[in-house]
């Protein structure tokens, strides 16, 4: 039984199946990523991507199959708990607070006073605010911290997700199709927010924007109908027939 | 609860309050049917559904009173005549709600909750200024009374018979509808996803109306069915909104063969139990067990997987 | 509050529209009302109580509760059942066929007190249970709901049940609980007599001086991250979860604290109106108790409890003159506040208000009013 940490990666996804009424999105899927890696999943549409992401962060239940993130097993958590052992998730379409002004929405984010007694009891102390202010320069979101974030254009609330994951300083990043729906000049400025956000953390990106993948991946993993059907640097994956003709034929 | 009851008795009471339930199962079906469908499809909930209900008691009860006055031959044959009628009266008032009320606020399912029940506020007031605060009853035609004697201590009343044939006629219908009619397909379309059906040419906000008209239209039916089990009050629609948001809720809510299943067990249990305890008693156990088995369960007893 | 760093407890304008209400309750009501139609805003008052708090559940927690009124009951019941074995005494009771237990009980041929009375012989037993017993039982429903996150129409839809319950229970169970007629004909409170006209003056101010508290630490809540989760929460629960927050927990917490402001309201009803009894706990009080908070403003504390002495007003003044123009009234009530005023009377007023503070501001010399100019979310 692999009841024990298996191996030094940080993270290490062994087995991973799931079936929804007998369909197997994702099927006996095992990869693993270094400390301080940038991976990249790309895989045609259906490919069960997003599913691998929901599965690792707890919100869809695994049939089989263990998720191992340092030392704990991340099946058995409920999401929150997942979130507070250091793994930080976003979504494919930017959530957002979206009544909340960019402020509100970055101190909610804030890891600490996250239950019932703690956030009524917490304060907005100096070093609070001043972290809000780093995270908010590094979005390049300095100037509309008081708006309402509803207001913001779609590639701002991107940012403003990614902000909010940023200030939980997690240990494993996870982005689902981060420059989707992105101008150009956007996606430039994302692609060097994540070179510097990616400092000192894993990454583990979903994206179907090769050039951008290029641009960020140490390892890209290619996934096809719930499988792995290649693995390992853009340039091997760039030359695999097989990948060719699932994906980037297209 | 059983001591002094023998075997026989016991299979007897059984029986008999078995088929005494039945018009109460009848009713329900009928109720959960309309409110299911007009759930399942827009994820409204219809506060005002037992006031559709009673206005196809009080046309139910209109026809009766025509019939005997100025058609007394036909009178016989009234019952099919005013139920259609109960259907087409309820179902047109359910048209015009759809327009002037719900159709503003299908983003927002909680206000939808009390703006119907606003609206069955107002009805109730309606019914009592037109109809009086007085409770009215039905003359059934003689086909309809007496009641077969199967041995001698069980006795079934036609009536709830006819009931019962009547309601699953009126499911099996409503199944059809569902999954055979083009319409049905395109209803559910709307249902999975309203933009996508939009988009490949499904007026939807036809479609709304004319589900929420036929959700009403049954529950006017219902209203035929329950003039023969109780009399007709202004808030007699009231006391049943509970029982069959917990049989819809009970079923899971796109259930079809749920929706029958959990009316049949909650008026069954309801039924034998009243022999034992007092009726107040009865109705407290069932629905307590209903919620309780709700909370354990919450979607229901079958319910479809769908992605959140 | 012009940045968040300074962000004080309350801003000028909403101290000054507290301070408006606390007078409102503590001199103008009292000074210009003889002590019977102050006793009847007192009663109102108690709803306020259930009011503020489906501001907080509903308004900003998006959890809508049809069952109230159980709470507003089981905190008036406990209090009673306190108040009603002080009144059957066995000397007060000495023609009944056993003295000393409650008169329904003794009509109902019971002979002995029932076990759950015994502890309510004692006042600080019943004022515990006032508050611990129905925040407990909103506690367990919420546990059982919000665990496997249900929520939204479902959560209604059980909690209307539950009051649906437990008004057959009440009304069936007579011997134990008085029945439909309820538990009435409570007459002191150690000693003192609740039904004499000082009694009643001094009960509203206790009632008056519990509601402004009550708004204080309401607003207080919602102030803090608590508060702010809350609205995010409405909107974004799985953003919520991913932030690291159990958001189950703060909804049964926001819950079990509507409950129990309801409970206190339930209290404060029982002792200034000298009964209770099941008619406050069914499916239609409930409801009714919604419209309070809607007609006020669901996203406004002191809004509520204008909207429920406005509309508890107007169905004291209309049910007795036009009782079917009531319920048409309250009808259309409903629908209009849902249809056109989602914001109720704090809609109104701020849309009203900003317009003329504008005006004012543009007329005040420069740099006098930048005080609340901060960009506010559109929800409060
Ligand atoms: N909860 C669910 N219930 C049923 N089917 C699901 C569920 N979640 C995902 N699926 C199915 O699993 C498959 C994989 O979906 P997934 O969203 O992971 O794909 P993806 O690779 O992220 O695609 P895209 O590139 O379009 O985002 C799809 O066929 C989807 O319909
Ligand atoms: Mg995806």
């Amino acid at each position: 039984m692999l009841d024990s940490r298996p191996s030094d990666y940080m993270l290490n996804v062994e087995g991973l199946t799931v079936s929804f009424d007998g369909f197997k999105a994702v099927d006996d899927l095992s990869f693993y990523v270094d400390e301080e890696e940038i991976r990249v999943i790309i895989g045609p549409n259906g490919a069960g991507k997003t599913t691998v992401l929901d599965l690792i962060c707890g919100r869809t239940r695994a049939s089989a199959g263990q998720v191992w993130f340092r030392d704990q097993e991340l099946t058995r958590l409920k999401e929150h708990e997942i979130v507070r052992t250091g793994v930080g998730r976003k979504f494919q379409n930017p959530t957002i607070y979206e009544d909340l002004t960019v402020f509100e929405n970055l101190e909610i984010s804030y890891p600490s006073g996250r239950t019932v007694f703690g956030a009524l009891g917490f304060k907005k102390t100096r070093a609070v605010i001043d972290r809000i202010e780093e995270i908010a320069e590094t979005i390049f979101l300095a100037d509309c911290l008081h708006h309402v974030s509803g207001a913001l254009s779609h590639g701002q609330k991107q940012w403003l997700e990614i902000g909010m994951l940023l200030i939980q300083d997690p240990a494993l990043l996870m982005l689902d199709e981060p420059v989707a729906g992105m101008s150009p000049s956007e996606r430039i400025r994302t692609a060097e927010l994540l070179q510097t956000i990616t400092r000192g953390r894993s990454v583990l990106v979903i994206e179907h924007d090769m050039a951008f993948v290029e641009n960020i991946a140490h390892r890209v993993t290619v996934l096809h109908q719930g499988r792995i059907l290649a693995e390992g640097s853009m340039d091997k994956i760039k030359s695999d027939p097989r990948v060719v003709e699932v994906y980037l034929g297209h | 609860m059983f001591e002094g009851y023998s075997w026989a008795e016991l299979g007897s009471i059984f029986a008999m309050q078995g088929f005494a339930g039945l018009s109460l199962f009848s009713v329900l079906v009928l109720m959960a049917l309309g409110l299911a469908i007009i759930f399942g499809q827009m994820g409204v909930i219809n506060m005002a559904h037992g006031e559709f209900m009673i206005l196809g008691a009080y046309v139910t009860y209109l026809c009766s009173n025509f019939f005997a006055e100025n058609l007394p031959a036909l009178f016989s044959g009234y019952f099919l005549i005013a139920m259609l009628l109960a259907f087409l009266a309820s179902a047109s008032l359910g048209a015009l709600v759809e327009w002037g009320l719900i159709r503003h606020l299908y983003k927002r399912p909680l206000d939808t909750l009390l703006a119907t029940w606003g609206l069955s506020l107002i009805l109730q007031q309606v019914y009592r200024s037109v109809f009086g605060a007085r409770e009215v009853g039905v003359t059934l035609p003689d086909w309809l009374m007496g009641s077969f004697a199967v041995t001698d201590m069980i006795e079934i009343p036609i009536n709830g018979v006819f009931v019962m044939f009547l309601t699953l006629g009126i499911t099996a219908g409503v199944w059809l509808w569902n999954f055979r009619s083009s319409w049905g397909t395109q209803m559910r379309a709307v249902v999975q996803n309203r933009v996508m059906a939009g988009a490949v040419g499904i007026d939807t906000e036809r479609i709304d109306r004319l589900t929420f008209a036929i959700g009403c239209g049954i529950a006017g039916i219902a209203g035929s069915a329950f003039t023969m089990i109780g009399s007709t009050g202004p808030t007699s629609g009231q006391l049943y909104i509970v029982d069959t948001f917990l049989v819809v809720v009970f079923g899971g809510a796109q259930s079809l063969l749920g929706t029958i299943f959990s009316a049949f067990a909650i008026s069954q249990s309801q039924s034998t139990m009243e022999f034992f305890l007092s009726g107040s008693m009865a109705k407290v156990l069932t629905l307590l067990t209903v919620v309780t088995i709700l909370m354990i369960r919450p979607q229901g007893l079958m319910s479809l997987r769908v992605r959140a | 509050m012009s940045s968040p760093t300074s962000r004080a407890f309350a801003t000028r304008g909403e101290i000054l529209a507290f301070a408006t209400l606390a007078v409102l309750l503590l001199a103008v009501l009292p000074a210009s009302m003889e002590i019977f139609r102050l006793n009847l805003f007192g009663k109102y008052l108690t709803y306020a109580f259930v009011a503020i708090g489906l501001v907080l559940c509903w308004g900003y927690g998006g959890i809508l509760s049809l069952g109230q009124g159980v709470f507003f009951g089981l905190g008036g019941y406990c209090l009673a059942m306190f108040l009603k074995l002080e009144a059957s005494d066995p000397e007060a009771t000495k023609i009944q066929s056993t003295p000393g237990i409650p008169d329904f009980m003794d009509w109902n041929q019971l002979t002995e007190l029932p076990w759950f009375w015994v502890p309510f012989e004692s006042l600080g037993f019943a004022l515990v249970a006032v508050v611990l017993v129905p925040t407990l039982f909103a506690g367990l429903i919420a546990f059982a709901m919000f665990k496997r996150r249900v929520g939204g129409v479902y959560f209604a839809i059980i909690t209307q049940s539950i009051a649906a319950i437990l008004t057959i229970l009440i009304i069936g169970q007579q011997g134990l609980t008085g029945g439909v007629n309820g538990i009435t004909d409570l007459r002191t409170l150690k000693g003192w007599d609740i039904r004499t006209d000082e009694a009643k003056l001094v009960l509203y101010y206790v009632n008056a001086f519990l509601l402004l508290g009550a708004l204080v630490f309401c607003h207080w809540v919602l102030g803090t991250k608590f508060g702010r989760i809350l609205v995010a929460m409405r909107t974004r629960e799985d953003r919520v979860r991913f932030s690291g927050y159990d958001v189950a927990s703060f909804k049964i917490f926001v819950f079990c604290l509507a409950a129990a402001l309801s409970a206190i309201g339930g209290a404060m009803f029982t002792l200034q109106v000298g009964f209770m009894s099941p008619s406050f706990v069914g499916i239609v009080p409930s409801i009714e108790m919604v419209i309070f908070a809607a007609v006020g403003g669901r996203l406004s504390l002191l809004g509520a409890v204008y909207g429920t002495l406005l509309v508890n007003w107007a169905k004291t003044t209309f049910s007795e003159t036009m009782p079917e123009l009531w319920l048409l009234a309250m009808g259309g009530l409903f629908i209009a506040v849902v249809l056109f005023f989602p914001n109720g009377l704090a809609g109104l007023w701020q849309s009203f208000r900003q317009p003329l503070m504008h005006a004012i501001r543009r007329h005040a010399p420069a740099g006098s009013v930048v005080a609340d100019a901060a960009p506010e979310g559109g929800t409060r």
